[in-house]
Formats: structure tokens, sequence, C-alpha cells
């Protein structure tokens, strides 16, 4: 999307993605094939946009039960079907793949969407690729935190002269083609603890972490800490040049206790293939509390959720999951009826107040 | 319902004795049980580097999948350098947080000295509390002087291991039925 540009009709983006997961739907245990599998990612995309959804991210694993790998493949598919949406990854693994590449790909992607791609720079939750790639994890750090700044570097520069640890030198070098604009927003992916938060801040990008589940109000630390760091390190701070976006899992239904039934199975079975534990009932009870970070609910209950995490958070971005562990397309489908119809015409009516 | 048997040392012969006496406890109890014994001398491991456990291969998975399937986890250690075992560390490292969770646990600990009786309640049970395991308060301290050629010669010893079989099988189906009933209650 050329440079970072909100959306400015509202405080709030809203943005679907997806992990490309390829999990069997536990209520009938089938499961698609990957070509039906990325096909619906690609229709999910245009029916997203004509909800009035802002973003579509995609993102890779490269291990079992994951089909999107190739996820700027995916997305320059999903450039090509849509025409307002932006377009995301969620994440980009730079820690397995080559900056430069990457930056590539990415602005290839921009000028295919006409000004719309952006960066998430993950670290990987999941290690299959490590092997597969033939990384060493004793690197995991070391590898993401210097081709995320190499990747930063390319988009300041035009030619970059840059020598590290894990790819070769560059000395004056031209990177082609440029974006739109000559530059492509870059989000740095954070996860579960502070510190990570705090490295998106002193590098003064903007950031995505991930609010799966629990308390809400634990994620507030980071985020907090977030903009302070930027601050104290001289970055504008402001929705604009900083935006702060959140991840969760989600799922709605015309009723609360509708969603919970639906998705629980979902939700379980999932983790167990992905994680190899279950989602304990007890935990997953929690969801209709407000205070629960766990997106499942009725519309109602789900506008009540996000106007909670805004008050906390004040973030400008909210992305959600929801297609985890073999949701079928006709839920799916439901799903973006319910955020274009209800949910964000809720959200922004009482944000916009 | 899955048992897991884990003798928790590479080296010495200690353990492994009395976890073949649990494991004989054990089914002379209830023969329906899925039992699966590992004994950490006879497994190549790699050393835990964060990952999840299902991205491990060889050994280590297998053993990681079947702690994580076990509803119930005997662990037998010995005790050097006034703790456990480091090899018995790297397996609970190469597990997930909350990754005993809603299993029951017992424990034999094994030692050359009664001195070092209290180890296991100051070094293994906080792990396994952190965990999320229910812990049997009660353990089965075997000494020296109670093992004689791969025998326990003690009776005192058998009797209690034979209770460490029968009380951490009680707990269990105790605690699954109560888990089964509160989980009937929720409407997912």
């Amino acid at each position: 999307m050329a440079i970072l540009k909100m959306n400015e009709n509202t405080p709030l983006e809203f943005g679907l993605y997806s992990l490309g997961d390829h999990l069997l739907n536990p209520h009938n245990g089938e499961k698609v094939s990957y070509e039906q599998r990325i096909q619906e990612l690609i229709e999910a995309s245009q029916l997203a946009e004509q909800a009035g959804i802002d973003v579509f991210g995609v993102g890779e694993s490269h291990q079992e039960h994951f089909t999107t790998q190739a996820h700027t493949v995916v997305l320059g598919a999903i450039a090509q079907a849509t025409n307002k949406i932006k377009i995301s990854s969620s994440s980009s693994i730079i820690s397995a793949a080559d900056p430069v590449r990457i930056f590539e790909d990415f602005a290839t992607l921009d000028l295919i969407s006409h000004g719309r791609a952006e960066i998430v720079a993950g670290r990987a939750s999941r290690t299959g690729l490590f092997d597969l790639f033939g990384l060493d994890l004793n690197n995991y750090d070391e590898l993401y935190e210097e081709k995320l700044n190499l990747l930063l570097e390319l988009n300041k520069t035009d030619k970059i002269t840059w020598s590290g640890k894990f790819r070769p030198d560059l000395n004056n070098m031209k990177i082609f083609p440029r974006p739109i604009d000559d530059e492509i927003p870059i989000w740095r992916a954070v996860g579960g603890p502070v510190a990570s938060a705090i490295k998106a801040g002193r590098q003064g990008i903007p950031m995505m972490i991930t609010t799966l589940g629990g308390p809400a109000m634990t994620f507030k630390d980071s985020i907090d800490e977030y903009r302070l760091t930027a601050k104290e390190h001289g970055f504008d701070t402001s929705a604009q040049s900083l935006p702060v976006s959140t991840a969760s899992l989600f799922y709605t239904a015309e009723t609360t206790q509708l969603a919970l039934k639906e998705y629980y199975p979902h939700l379980n079975v999932g983790m167990s293939f992905i994680r190899g534990t279950g989602y304990p009932k007890q935990q997953f009870a929690n969801a209709p509390d407000y205070r629960d970070a766990l997106m499942v609910g009725s519309p109602q209950q789900i506008i009540e959720k996000i106007l909670y995490q805004h008050e906390l958070y004040n973030h400008q971005r909210f992305m959600a999951q929801i297609d985890f562990g073999g949701v079928p397309f006709d839920k799916i489908m439901k799903n973006i009826e319910l955020i274009g119809n209800e949910i964000i015409p809720g959200v922004k009516k009482h944000l916009n107040k | 319902m899955n048992v897991v048997l884990l003798s928790g040392s590479t080296v010495g012969s200690k353990t492994s004795t009395a976890m073949k006496y649990l494991n004989e406890a054990i089914t002379n109890q209830d023969d329906t049980l899925n039992i699966q014994l590992f004994d950490l001398k006879n497994l190549e491991l790699s050393f835990s580097d964060g990952r999840n456990y299902l991205d491990y291969s060889g050994d280590t998975l297998e053993l990681t999948t079947a702690l994580m399937q076990a509803d119930i986890i005997f662990i037998g250690f010995p005790i050097f350098q006034a703790s456990i075992p480091g090899t018995l560390k790297n397996v609970f490292d190469l597990l997930p947080v909350n990754a005993f969770r809603d299993k029951v646990v017992g424990v034999i600990a094994t030692a050359g000295s009664a001195k070092h009786y209290l180890i296991a309640e100051t070094q293994l049970k906080p792990i396994l509390s952190y965990m999320k395991a229910h812990v049997m308060q009660t353990y089965v301290f075997i000494e020296e002087r109670d093992f004689s050629n791969g025998t326990i010669v003690n009776d005192d010893i058998i009797f209690r291991i034979n209770e460490l079989a029968t009380s951490t099988l009680r707990i269990s189906k105790l605690y699954n039925q109560l888990l089964e009933e509160e989980n009937d209650q929720y409407d997912f």
C-alpha cells in the first residue's frame, strides 16, 4: 500500500487473516483438498472486500497441516481478485527467507494491487521451516533481527550497502522493482513476551500483536511498553505513524451459545493437531466474558469485546482469524456477513461518537 | 487410560528396578490400562531447543507424545548433586507449559543416602506443580540398601510401591470423573 495509510473513516480498521491451516472439520471429520482450501481463501478475500473489511492477510508455516507456504503467490491471486482491500502477510517468516527476495515479492504485490501491499514480519511460532531450509534453531533470534533490519533498510534506501552474518554482502546494490511511493509498510509481528514489543518500539515500526486468549488486560503492558519505548527513541507515536494491530482467533454466530457450540470443536481439535494440546473447556467457558480476549460470541458480544479492548489498547487495527481448525466455507461466509452487517457498523457507531 | 512410567536416569540400575516393580503393581491392579515404560537409558533424546514437541523426531517425539497423551505418569529418578538428573530435567524442558494439566503424577526417588529424602519435595515437585500436574503427596523413597542384585529386598518398599500404584490410580479415576462431570455441564 505504498506509504502506510490507515483508513481515515474509522478509528479501528477491521481485518481478516488466515494461516492457511489445512485441518479436518471436526464436525464431520472431512478435510477439503489443498486446491479447494486455497480457492476458498481467495474467494473469502473477495467477500471480505464486499463486506467493507479493510485488510486481508495470509501467513506461511512450512509444515504439515498448512497450505499457504507460498503466501505471496496466494496474495498475488488475491490482489488480482480484489480492488480495495489491503493485502498483508500474517505473517512472513523473514528468519527463513532472503529479505531481498521478500522485498522484491512484496514490491511486485504492491504494483499488482496498485499500492495495497503490506508486510508483517514474523519470527515463526512454528519451527518446521528451520529444518526444511537447513537453519539452526539456535539462531532463532539472531536470524530474525538481522533479516528484519535488512528488510527495513531495503525499504528506506534506493541503493544498499550492507553486510551481515546470514546473507552475502550487498555492495551498492539496487533492488527492482520499487513499490509505489518507493516504500511498503512493514509491521513487526509480536507474540506474548513484552520484550518483543519493546524491540518493535525501539525500531519505531508498527506492531501487530497476537491476543489469542486469556484476560485482554494482560496484553496492555506490551502495547504500553511499545509506545513508551518508541517515544523514548524519538519516534512519532501517533496513530497514523505507529499504529498497533491486534490479532485474535475469531468466531461469531447469531447467538453466543451457538458460536461457542459451533466453534469449540474447531479450536480444541485444531490446537491438538498443531500444538499437541487441546483447548480446555474451562478456559473456553470464559469466552462470553467481555474481559476475555478470545473473540468468540454473538455479534453484540464481539462488539463489546472490541470496544473494551479499544479502551485498553487504543489500537488502530483488529485482525480476526476466522478459519482456524477446519471451519467450513459456509460458516466463513456467515462470519464475514455478520462482521460486515453488524460488527463493523456497531464498532464504528460507538467509536465515532 | 494411558499410563506412562518414566525411569529418569541414563546411569545406574536402582531406578529402573523400582520402575519394573511399579509396572507389575499397576498391571496387577488393572489389566485394562495402556501402560508404556520408558527408560532414559535406552533412549536417544535431543536437548530441548525451544521448538514445539511435535517438531522433534525419533525417540524424543515418541517419549514426549506418550507423556502428553498420558492420563497418569509415574516418574522415577535417582538423586544427582542434590537434585534430579539433568537428563530428566531435559524431558520437562522438551514439553510445553501446562503439559501436565489434568494428569496425575506419582513419584519414586532412589538415593544412596537417607539425607536426600526431601529432594523430591524440594526439587521435583515444584517443577511438576508448575507444569500443572496433580502430584501425589506421598512418594516412595528407596535407598541403596533396599536393593540387591536387581531386586528390592525391603518388604516395606514393596508395600509402599503397591500403595503408590493404588492411590495414584484411585485419584486419577476420581479426578477424571469430576472432570467429565464438569465438562458435561458445558453446552459446547
